[in-house]
Formats: C-alpha cells, structure tokens, sequence
C-alpha cells in the first residue's frame, strides 16, 4: 500500500514560503515524477513527504492515516538520496541490512532479503566491499537496494541519476523502470531532467516556485500543456512560442508550436524565412530558421537527410491541429 | 616534487632544518645517555666514575619506581577516559543548534588556554582547599564534612585538574569531526529507523573514530610527562601516591642532586614512551589510514 495525499501542505523557511498551499493525490502504485527547474521545491516537497522536514500548514496522510506528525521512521517510506548517504564505514553488505537491524527482522530474513536484493541489482559480487571502493552506478544500486528490503509502501528518490555519466542514467532508468514494474510499489521521483520524466513517469508533476503548474500523464503534459510554462517545460527541443500579429491571426496573445509539428517545403508554405544554425543527429536535424516579422527564430525538425545549408530560403507550414493558443494570461484556450 | 631535479632541491633545502633538529635532540640525548652511566652526584663533586648499569638497577629496584608507573598509568588513563568521553558528550551538546553557540564555544574551550601551574594553583586554593575552597563551601553548606582533596584522593585530584585542562582540546576536535560528518547520512539513517542512540553508536562513533584515535595519541604524549600541575599542588605526596615517573625523575636529579641516577631515569622514561607510541600505533593507527 502506497496511497499518499497531500492535503493544503505549505512551508516557510523563516518568512520565506517556499511552498504555498499545495494539494495532491498519488495513487498506490504510481510512478510520479516531479520536475520543474532548479529550486523549485522539488527537493523540499520530497522531504516533506519524508517527514524530514516539518510542514509548517497541512496533513500529510499516508494510506488514508494522517502521518503529519510522524517521525520519518515511523512513515513507512525508504528514501535514495543524490548523494546516496552510504554509511561509508560498513561493507555494502551491512549498509543494506542496516534498516532490518534497525527494524529487529530476524537474521534468517535478513540474509533473505540480502541475498535476493542483491541478485535483483547485481551487486552479489560487491558484498563485502565498502562503498568507497564502489563505482558511482554501483553505489546508486546500494542505495536502491537498501531502500528494497524495508519493502516499503513508497520510494522516494531525489535525483538519483544526477551523479552519473549519461550512458549509465539511461541504463539505470532503465533497471528503475523495471525495478517499478516489477514491485508495484508507489515511486515518488525527483528529477530536473525532463526527458527522465517524460521516459519514467505515469504521472509527471510540472512544479514552478513551489507551485503545481500542471498533473498529468506524460502524453497529455505533451498534447496538452495547461500554460506557457508546462509547454517549455516539457519537450525537447522547446516548443516554439510566437506573439504578435502572427498569433492575433488564431486569435490568442500567444501560439506555440513544437519543432516535429512544422513542416519544410522548399517550394511555398506559410512562412519563409532563412536557415540559420543546424544541428544534425542523424535520425533528425533541427534548424534555426529566423522567419520574417517573428521576434524569434524557430526551431524546426527535419528528416535526418536533408540539404538544406546555412543561409538557404525555405518554407514553414505549421500542424495546424497540433498548434497550442495560449491568452496572455499564459493559461491555454481551448 | 615529480622530477628527480626538484626532488634533490628539495632534500638540500630542507637539509639545514633537518641537521639543526638532529643537533638539537641528538645532543641532550646522548648527554643523558652518557651521564646515566656515571657516578654523578652534585653532593660529592670531584671524579664522576663510570658505574654501567648501577644506576639502571637502582632506579628500577626502588619502591617509588614501582608506584610512580602505577601512578602514571592510573594517571594517562583516567584523564584519557574523562576527556574522551566527555569530549564526546560535549561535541555532541555544542553541536546541537543554540543561541550564543560562537560565545559559548569559544568559552568551552578557554580551559586549554590556562597555564598549568596556574589551573594547578587555581583549582587548590579556589576549589579543593577544604577551608576556603568552593568544594568546601557547598559541602559545609550541605552539612557534610568537607574533603581534603589532596589528602584524602590525591591521585585522583590530580587527574580532575588534568581533565579539566585537557577536555577543551578533545571538545574541539571531536565537534570539528561530528561538523563534518554528511547530514544526508543522519537523514538516511532516520529513514532507515535509527533512534537517537542507534544513530549516535552506528553512524557518528564511526565517522569520529579517526578524531578520537587523534585525541587519545596527542594527549598521551603530553599527559606521559604531566608535572607541573603535580609540583604545584602536591609535590608527589602524600608519600609517593601523586609522583609520576617524570616527578620521581625531578626528585632524583634535583632533590638528591643525582644527576646520573635522573639520567637513568629519564632514559627509561624515553623508553617507555616509545613502547607505549609502538604499542598505540598499533592497536589504534589501522584506524588512520582506513
Ligand atoms: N533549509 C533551508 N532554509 C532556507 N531555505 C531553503 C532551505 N532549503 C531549501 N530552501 C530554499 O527552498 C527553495 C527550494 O529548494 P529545493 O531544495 O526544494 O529546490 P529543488 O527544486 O530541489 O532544486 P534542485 O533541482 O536544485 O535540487 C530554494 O529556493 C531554496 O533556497
Ligand atoms: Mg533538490
């Protein structure tokens, strides 16, 4: 059981409110991930949850009981840190075990849980070495594993990939994904990285200052942004935003489009305008393309093939069906 | 200190300090060692014969000898323990969140700032003299019949008054190592399910082993020559029960005037502290280089 519900949760550092009043609900068994950029509040609604930190307004409730005054310990949640927080003078071995001793479960159970942990995260090899003589994805799944064997009703991960090389984030998302699939146990997941989100996430929390800007499923943040921000926010690359006439035309203060949803004609097309700066990934190429009276350049994608060159003069058609209006408010029109 | 160039530049440089040390240490040392095999007493000048080993054997077999390791021993270890752990204790006070935490920390640690014959004469005059002393006072103030301090527990007296100098130096080291130790790891072992004392005795003790190996190793240097502290309040009595080697030495040489048996001491005394610093080092050193 992993149903967590916030209910009005606020907090203050001294006078600053970091997190203005806040409700939400996570299901049993969720993936949810939060996002937003750098202090946001990602961190410290995590810890919130925790119980690491005191709310200063509102009820934390965990499977329907009101742990707001509960000491962490007592929440039934295990937590990986960024920096992991291995007790560097044990052998991975005791690190994992320590929350069962501290739990007083049986020795049998223990080396139960040990083993087959272990065997989940391949870290049978590494036993009895300390964490000082591990590799950073190493450590990352002793940490994992020894959040596993409290068997916990939820995990709760702050950034847990930022420390490592890109080849290993993938993989490691990869084994968390799986590691979800296969515990069914609710994952709370922090994370600036959108593309982590989008990849991870059954329900993707898009946080700003502290406030909830938009709830959602991955797909629908992507078809759906609920403001200017969401629609930044999520994408790569960045969804294009454009004012002015151009956007009076749909009658909104602001259109946005995404790269994938333009298309390129050399021939005619709505906007002209110049190619600029390319970016080639071979399944893909997006362009700066500077477009006559727009403020900005776009970015638009094209086929990995294309020859097209700096300076050349081409063709934009937006998808209509997939352009995004937003009022000045910044909120989306229907 | 890469090439082979830099690395002789470096030993030349450094070569004047170096010879300058060893003059400096080898000279007493040899002239200690050379006394102590002599008939040297200031009483009788004239011709100091060479007497081997005699003066070795007298020490050894003399009663004080006996009491004086007892009594240093007793001595290095009861201060060791009272300040090590209440070092550990006081660490862990001034860790905790406080107002006036810089005022009051810089007041724990004034004690160490004292000279030793003035906390010596401080703490006998002020506290321990049961007449005048504060000890007296409360105790007559509570209707009991006051403690002559150094009559009646000399020993330990004196390992009070050391205490008391030393546990400053302990405090602050043992605070700077628990300032260091990672909050992620105490938040990690809250989340684990660690009480107070769990996280105390599974997560700090260990991250301060190091400092406390530091602490026990300074400290027995110093406290193996302890004297001044012993001078100015007892003067190793009553009897012998406050004499420490480095006091018996000073009586031999400065009380009797006999030069070569203080020398013979004072090589046994270097002696034994290089037994004891082997013996630390290895039972204690492995935690170093972890
Ligand atoms: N103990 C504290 N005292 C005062 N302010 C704090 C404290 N902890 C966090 N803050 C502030 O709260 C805000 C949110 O911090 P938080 O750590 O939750 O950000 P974050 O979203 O996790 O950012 P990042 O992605 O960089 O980790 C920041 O502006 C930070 O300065
Ligand atoms: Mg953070």
């Amino acid at each position: 059981m992993g149903h967590i519900q916030l209910k009005g949760v606020e907090k203050c550092f001294g006078d600053v409110m970091v997190i203005p009043p806040l409700d939400l609900e996570i299901e049993d068994g969720e993936f949810v991930v939060f996002v937003g950029p750098s202090g946001c509040g990602k961190s410290t609604l995590l810890r919130l949850i925790a119980g690491l930190e005191d709310v200063t307004e509102g009820t934390v409730e965990i499977d329907g009981h009101d742990a707001t005054e509960l000491p962490p310990a007592k929440r039934g949640l295990a937590m990986v840190f960024q920096s992991y927080a291995l007790y560097p003078h044990m052998s991975v071995r005791r690190n994992i075990a320590f929350p069962m001793k501290m739990a007083r479960i049986p020795q049998e159970e223990q080396e139960r849980r040990i083993s087959e942990a272990a065997r989940v995260l391949n870290l049978t090899d590494y036993l009895d070495r300390r964490p000082g003589q591990l590799s950073g994805g190493q450590r990352q799944r002793v940490a994992i594993g020894r959040a596993i064997v409290r068997e916990p009703a939820a995990f709760l991960f702050d950034e847990p990939l930022s420390n490592l090389d890109a080849a290993l984030r993938v993989g490691m998302r990869l084994e968390i994904s799986e590691l979800h699939k296969r515990l069914a146990t609710t994952m709370i997941y922090v994370t600036h990285d959108q593309v982590e989100a989008m990849t991870m996430a059954d329900k993707i929390v898009v946080l700003q200052a502290g406030v909830i800007e938009q709830v959602g499923s991955p797909l629908e943040l992507y078809r759906a942004p609920q403001n200017l921000f969401v629609a930044g926010f999520i994408g790569s690359p960045k969804m294009n935003f454009v004012d002015g006439t151009e956007a009076a035309k749909h009658n909104a203060h602001t259109i946005g489009i995404r790269p994938e949803h333009i298309d390129v004609s050399a021939e005619s097309g709505e906007w002209t305008g110049i190619v600029g700066v390319s970016e080639h990934l071979g399944s893909d190429t997006y362009f700066r393309v500077s477009v006559d009276g727009f403020a900005e350049p776009l970015t638009v994608r094209a086929g990995g093939e294309v020859d097209l060159h700096y300076g050349d003069t081409i063709h934009l058609t937006p998808n209509l069906d997939q352009l995004h209006r937003f009022d000045a408010a910044a909120t989306r029109l229907a | 200190m890469a090439t082979k160039a830099s690395r002789s530049a470096a030993r030349l440089m450094i070569s004047p300090a170096v010879v300058l040390l060893l003059g400096w240490m080898l000279v007493p040392l040899s002239l200690t060692i050379y006394f102590s095999f002599l008939r040297y007493n200031l009483i009788t000048p004239g011709a100091n014969p060479f007497a081997g080993w005699d003066n070795y054997y007298w020490f050894l077999t003399d009663p004080s000898f006996k009491a004086a390791m007892a009594n240093t021993l007793l001595l290095v270890g009861g201060v060791l323990l009272i300040t090590v752990v209440g070092g550990i204790l006081f660490a862990l006070l001034l860790d905790q969140p406080m107002w006036g935490q810089g005022i009051i920390r810089i007041m724990a640690i004034a004690p160490f700032f004292v000279m030793p014959t003035v906390s010596g004469l401080v703490w006998k005059n002020m506290f321990m003299n049961p007449v005048n002393g504060i000890f007296g006072h409360i105790a007559q103030g509570l209707g009991l019949q006051p403690l002559d301090f150094f009559s009646q527990i000399p020993l330990l007296s004196i390992i009070l008054i050391v205490s008391w100098q030393w546990l400053p130096f302990a405090t602050l080291i043992l605070l700077t190592a628990l300032q260091s130790l990672d909050q992620e790891q105490l938040e990690a072992s809250e989340m684990d399910g660690a009480g107070s004392f769990s996280r105390f005795l599974f997560i700090m003790l260990p991250h301060m082993a190091r400092a406390i190996t530091v602490v026990i190793l300074i400290q027995t240097i110093f406290l193996l020559s302890i004297f001044a502290e012993i001078l100015v309040t007892t003067n190793g009595g009553p009897g012998v029960s406050t004499t420490n080697l480095t006091y018996l030495i000073y009586v031999s040489s400065l009380l009797q005037f006999d030069v070569g048996m203080g020398s013979a001491g004072g090589v046994i005394a270097i002696i034994l502290a290089n037994i004891v610093a082997i013996f630390l080092m290895r039972m204690i050193g492995k935690n170093l280089d972890a």
